[in-house]
């Protein structure tokens, strides 16, 4: 278990960086910092050609420290609704939070939606349904907004994984559910927010 | 099916109810003005009636020129007098208790359920009427009638134009056992609110008519933000926009042939212009960042927007035509949801300093920005349509509630509420042209 997640990390890593650093290549329009819509889809990644995504250049890892032996579930044979129903999976964490006024994907929750990501790809029986949250400062329209941009970039990184345009839908509610009520940064970080909707087919 | 089902169950139409029981709001004063004109306003006579009346003409009437900032309204408990005609009053009684104007008036039987409510606004210190009229009304019409006895008085006083007689519309959100949306419009005080929409999914951005007779809104009746538009006396609905991602920000070009909104069809959140009548659709802002909350200048020419393509919220301007926006605030991080005042002048907006979110006003001429409100989470400026007042929402505890503030920031009133979350108010048009 501990040397699957050494090697995922390692793999998402790298990922990250050449999706950064691809993103970056292709000009401004597409910066995955600020969240920017694509402009007219020209410059849309979506995963296929660019990069194949199989990280085998950086496999130079040397192995698990030893010790405890946890068994590893064989994935392959479970359905997606099983993936989905176990709760020691990344699958169980669904949402995915942002700082103010941002749209920027962390490091950490790009990691998440990598194995999101790929999940979806290989699931084509699977749909998600990407909806995006403020918290309650600023305007509220301006927040619809603001929260459109945050499922867009969401969903921008799982097209990139191979999910396929077919099996993402985003929404986008502004502030106008939020997961905590409250006027501090305890609610409002709750609240700042895409949720990861699945639906198995 | 699935979604005609869910039309029926999730939205109710409610057809326009009148009368009183639905008042839920009432007012209550934060602060006053010093400097404000004291006028006495002697409670109506009603000795006459066969029954007592559903709502108290001077008390609302009262009610309604305090909140103006402008005049002062003596407390019942200071009247030296209860004079109902001019004949009955006696001057020097009210220039000794420190009064500029006095209303008088009485309330009168007529065939048919009707009133008739006589009124006469006197000057005290020249010891004459300065305006005096009878006014009939209905039951139902009680408020709207002491509401344009205060325009009345208002204009002789002020020489501006009223607007104590018109309507707001605002979302009110339940939170009890399922959440519920509920599109409503009342009186300027408050009182008489009438449902117009009732929905389990979000309900947002009503905009006005400029005949006043229909609001644009956004609803997420069927999972995503889309724009409607309905009449409110026929309760008669229809989508206007339901293109693939957000549809939001509805707002009506001064002639009532356009709509202004914001798609994200085409990308990012950006300003597009729909004729109402063939929907045909123009593109305004053509920008990777978020421009949205569009309103248009009274003339129709411009369009003012939040746009955050400088890198956080500001206020740009842009030809209804198109072409180049220009940015208009430079001061504080984070300036949106403007409204322009009548007269073009001013720009209401929500402010954000030092983390905290107040309504200020930007005087266009001169540049200067005014911070109008001391809360710390003020949201959707509504300028009245005489431009004296700013309607906005503030929250309370775990609530938004309904605020007045003068636009000389003097004076700041509160329309309380018992029930829901309140937001996103929006003050409706004269109701006849002067």
């Amino acid at each position: 278990m501990k040397l699957e997640m050494t090697l995922k990390k390692l793999h998402l890593l790298l990922l990250a960086a050449v999706f950064v650093s691809a993103c970056q290549s292709t000009g401004d329009q597409t910066t995955l910092d600020d969240g920017a819509p694509l402009n007219d889809g020209q410059s849309q990644i979506d995963g296929s050609g660019t990069l194949d995504g199989s990280g085998s250049d950086a496999t130079s890892f040397d192995g698990g420290d030893g010790g405890n032996l946890t068994p590893i579930v064989d994935d392959a044979n479970l359905s997606a609704q099983q993936m989905l129903d176990r709760v020691d999976s990344p699958l169980a964490t669904r949402v995915i939070y942002f700082d103010f006024d941002s749209a920027k994907i962390s490091d950490e929750s790009l990691s998440l939606l990598e194995v999101h990501g790929n999940f979806i790809a290989s699931n084509g029986n699977v749909s998600v349904r990407l909806e995006g949250h403020t918290d309650e400062r600023g305007s509220r329209e301006y927040n619809i907004a603001l929260a459109d941009r945050r499922a867009q970039s969401v969903r921008r990184v799982l097209l990139f994984q191979g999910a396929s345009s077919d099996q993402l839908e985003t929404i986008s509610y502004g502030e106008e559910q939020p997961a905590m009520l409250g006027h501090d940064e305890a609610a409002w970080g709750k609240n700042r927010r895409v949720e990861l909707v699945y639906n198995v087919n | 099916m699935k979604q005609s089902l869910n039309y029926l169950l999730g939205i109710f139409l409610l057809l326009s109810i009148s009368g009183s029981a639905f008042a839920a709001l009432t007012i209550e004063v934060t602060s006053g003005v010093d400097g404000a004109l004291p006028i006495a306003v002697v409670p109506f006579d009603t000795s006459k009636l066969s029954s007592q009346l559903p709502a108290d003409i001077a008390t609302i009437v009262s009610s309604d020129l305090n909140r103006s900032g402008v005049l002062k309204v003596l407390e019942p408990g200071g009247l030296p007098a209860q004079p109902h005609y001019s004949n009955q009053v006696r001057y020097d009684q009210w220039k000794a208790a420190g009064q500029d104007y006095l209303v008088v008036g009485r309330i009168l039987q007529k065939p048919g359920g009707m009133y008739d409510i006589q009124f006469q606004l006197l000057d005290v210190l020249k010891q004459k009427q300065l305006i005096g009229y009878s006014l009939p009304a209905n039951k139902r019409k009680l408020r709207a009638a002491a509401h344009e006895i205060s325009d009345l008085i208002y204009e002789k006083i002020t020489g501006t134009r009223g607007a104590f007689n018109t309507r707001i519309a605002y979302i009110r959100a339940q939170r009890n056992q399922a959440r519920k949306y509920i599109l409503q419009v009342a009186d300027t005080d408050g009182f008489n609110a009438q449902t117009v929409l009732e929905s389990d999914e979000p309900l947002m951005s009503p905009s006005w008519s400029p005949d006043g007779e229909s609001l644009a809104y956004v609803s997420f009746e069927n999972s995503r933000p889309e724009i409607f538009i309905q009449h409110l006396a026929t309760a008669k609905r229809s989508k206007i926009s339901g293109f693939k991602g957000i549809n939001s920000a509805p707002s009506w070009s001064p002639d009532g042939k356009n709509l202004a909104l914001v798609l994200s069809k085409d990308g990012g959140a950006d300003v597009y212009v729909m004729n109402t009548e063939t929907k045909r659709l123009s593109r305004l802002t053509k920008h990777r960042g978020i421009d949205t909350e569009p309103v248009w200048s009274a003339n129709g020419k411009s369009i003012v927007f939040t746009s955050d393509r400088s890198g956080s919220p500001q206020l740009y301007e842009i030809a209804a035509s198109g072409g180049k926006a220009k940015r208009l605030t430079f001061e504080g991080r984070y300036n949106s949801a403007a409204d322009i005042s009548p007269d073009g002048k001013t720009i209401a907006m929500v402010h954000s300093e030092r983390g905290q979110y107040k309504i200020a006003q930007l005087e266009r001429e001169t540049g200067n920005l005014t911070v109008l409100t001391d809360a710390s989470l003020d949201e959707s400026p509504s300028f009245s349509p005489n431009g004296k007042m700013v309607l906005y929402a503030s929250t309370r505890g775990d609530n938004g509630v309904l605020y007045v503030v003068s636009v000389d920031g003097r004076s700041r009133h509160k329309l309380s509420d018992q029930t829901g979350d309140i937001r996103e108010p929006v003050w409706g048009p004269y109701k006849r042209k002067q």
